[in-house]
């Protein structure tokens, strides 16, 4: 009989559907509020910051590799990431997903895209130059298990309350009192200012609350795609080195060079940003430690002399 | 992969599908009377070895098995730059039926002991009087074959691949999206 090596890690699952329900819940709960105080214009915020989000997710591939300067890569280029790439996906049963290399010495990879039939993996020449085979196929199937897992959808859609959240809070720039209190029968400041005033504290608060909450997400989200890409490649070891190298590399990189691919964070195999404060609970990928021991978990149990 | 799975972000890998492997016999026949392709007496299975005890182990429990056989020359095991192992077994030219007993011996093994969704895929090699060279190719994930005619250096066939498609699409489940047709270069037996 055929047994399966895979285990289900179902603290992680439980976990992680605790955090969608605490974001699902948080953009409700903002959205009938919003409801509830204007009834004329605020709708049009929260179908504007939608709007934004659907745009983000619909454009990611071209977008990202833009913000990347990647440029796509033929087979006839890149043979041998191709022909990496072209293995994974015959294990895996997916989709061959778009090939791109950034010219930037940071080591690092990210995949995006709406869907597995239309993304892109990007890899950097730093981590083709920093890395061996062995080492970048653990890379590039942590990047493929990103786009098995249509990570850059949930991440979008769990970011939508933030994004509707901050478009209130920013609008408080823009003269935000007309658009909201515009409507109100009694014409007087002294009743819509209240109701705005209460807007902009609660889209203050779920900005703060959803921001931790994504930023949670997303470090499940790597842990997930840490242990899908070790089960495809059956070496957890090389993911292991190859997340050892590139960190250590990242630290040792001057915090200027890497402020212009900030908006990319949560997309990349190792965040660009190496900041220390607030560390654990906003950074947008886990220890280093906490994926070393997921990955040693996995290997033990691959080695373990089957019945 | 289910709606479930990607939410959850607990995509396990796919399992290998075996039975199609037992559709070459006939299928070398045709290719045989159809196109003028002989068995070339070998086959090789392509996998992925997972680090740790246990891999190496199995992989030595199939190498001893295929080797009980006292007519059965030896399995050539050899790891290509994709690090990928390919084992290579060597049976009669006649007997393609024996050569796809021993390649499901190999899968069979692997996924008893949980190996399975490392297979990558299988290859029977074919040789045309004038010396031309075609695999057939069985992608274990996706339980198709394709053809792949290497003709020198990282160039292959296409026109005789194609041919050898058209010949086969009664007879085998043929990968019908090309961009699948990965190229196995230097791949044993071929």
């Amino acid at each position: 009989m055929a047994h399966s090596r895979f285990i289900k890690d179902r603290g992680l699952t439980a976990r992680m559907t605790l955090t969608m329900f605490l974001l699902g819940a948080l953009f409700v709960a903002l959205i009938v509020t919003l409801m509830y105080l204007f009834s004329g214009y605020a709708p049009i915020i929260g179908v504007i910051g939608i709007g934004i989000a659907f745009y983000q997710w619909w454009s990611s591939d071209k977008v990202a590799m833009r913000a990347m300067r990647a440029r796509e890569v033929t087979p006839e280029e890149a043979p041998e990431l191709h022909g990496m790439i072209d293995r994974l996906c015959a294990l895996a049963d997916m989709p061959k997903p778009r090939v791109g290399v950034a010219d930037m010495d940071i080591p690092n990879a990210f995949a995006t895209g709406r869907s597995p039939n239309r993304s892109v993996v990007c890899v950097t020449t730093g981590i083709l130059r920093t890395l061996n085979a062995e080492e970048l196929e653990g890379v590039l199937a942590h990047e493929l298990s990103h786009v098995a897992h249509r990570d850059v959808l949930v991440m979008t859609v769990a970011s939508s309350a933030g994004i509707v959240a901050g478009m209130i809070t920013q609008s408080a720039q823009y003269g935000g009192f007309a658009l909201f209190g515009g409507n109100r029968r009694d014409n007087n400041n002294g009743g819509a200012l209240p109701a705005y005033l209460i807007a902009l504290l609660l889209s203050l608060v779920v900005y703060a609350v959803s921001f931790f909450l994504t930023r949670l997400l997303s470090r499940y989200r790597e842990m997930c795609a840490d242990r899908a890409g070790a089960y495809l490649t059956m070496k957890p070891a090389a993911l292991a080195s190859a997340l050892q190298k590139i960190t250590g590399e990242m630290a040792a990189i001057p915090q200027k060079d890497l402020r212009s691919s900030s908006a990319m964070n949560a997309f990349f195999i190792a965040p660009a940003i190496s900041g220390a404060s607030l560390k654990t609970l906003s950074s947008t990928h886990p220890s280093l430690e906490q994926r070393l021991e997921q990955l040693a978990r996995i290997q033990a149990e691959l080695g373990r002399p089957g019945a | 992969m289910s709606f479930w799975n990607s939410i959850f972000g607990r995509s396990t890998p796919k399992t290998a599908n075996l039975d199609a492997l037992f559709m070459v016999p006939s299928a070398a026949i045709t290719l045989q009377t159809a196109a003028g392709l002989e068995p070339s007496g070998t086959g090789a299975v392509c996998f992925r070895s997972a680090g740790g005890a246990a891999f190496a182990q199995t992989q030595q429990e199939i190498v001893a098995l295929l080797e009980a056989d006292p007519r059965a020359p030896a399995v050539e095991v050899t790891q290509d730059r994709f690090g990928f192992t390919w084992l290579l077994v060597h049976r009669d030219p006649l007997d393609i039926a024996g050569l796809c007993t021993d390649l499901h011996a190999v899968n069979t093994i692997l996924q008893d002991q949980g190996f399975g969704t490392g297979l990558l895929c299988s290859l029977i090699p074919f040789q045309a009087a004038d010396g031309a060279k075609v695999g057939l190719v069985y992608l274990y994930k996706q339980g198709t074959f394709y053809p792949f005619a290497p003709t020198g250096p990282e160039r292959r066939d296409n026109l005789l691949e194609l041919n050898v498609r058209d010949h086969l699409a009664a007879e085998l489940p043929m990968e019908k999206d090309l961009q699948r047709w990965l190229a196995v270069w230097g791949a044993p037996g071929l």
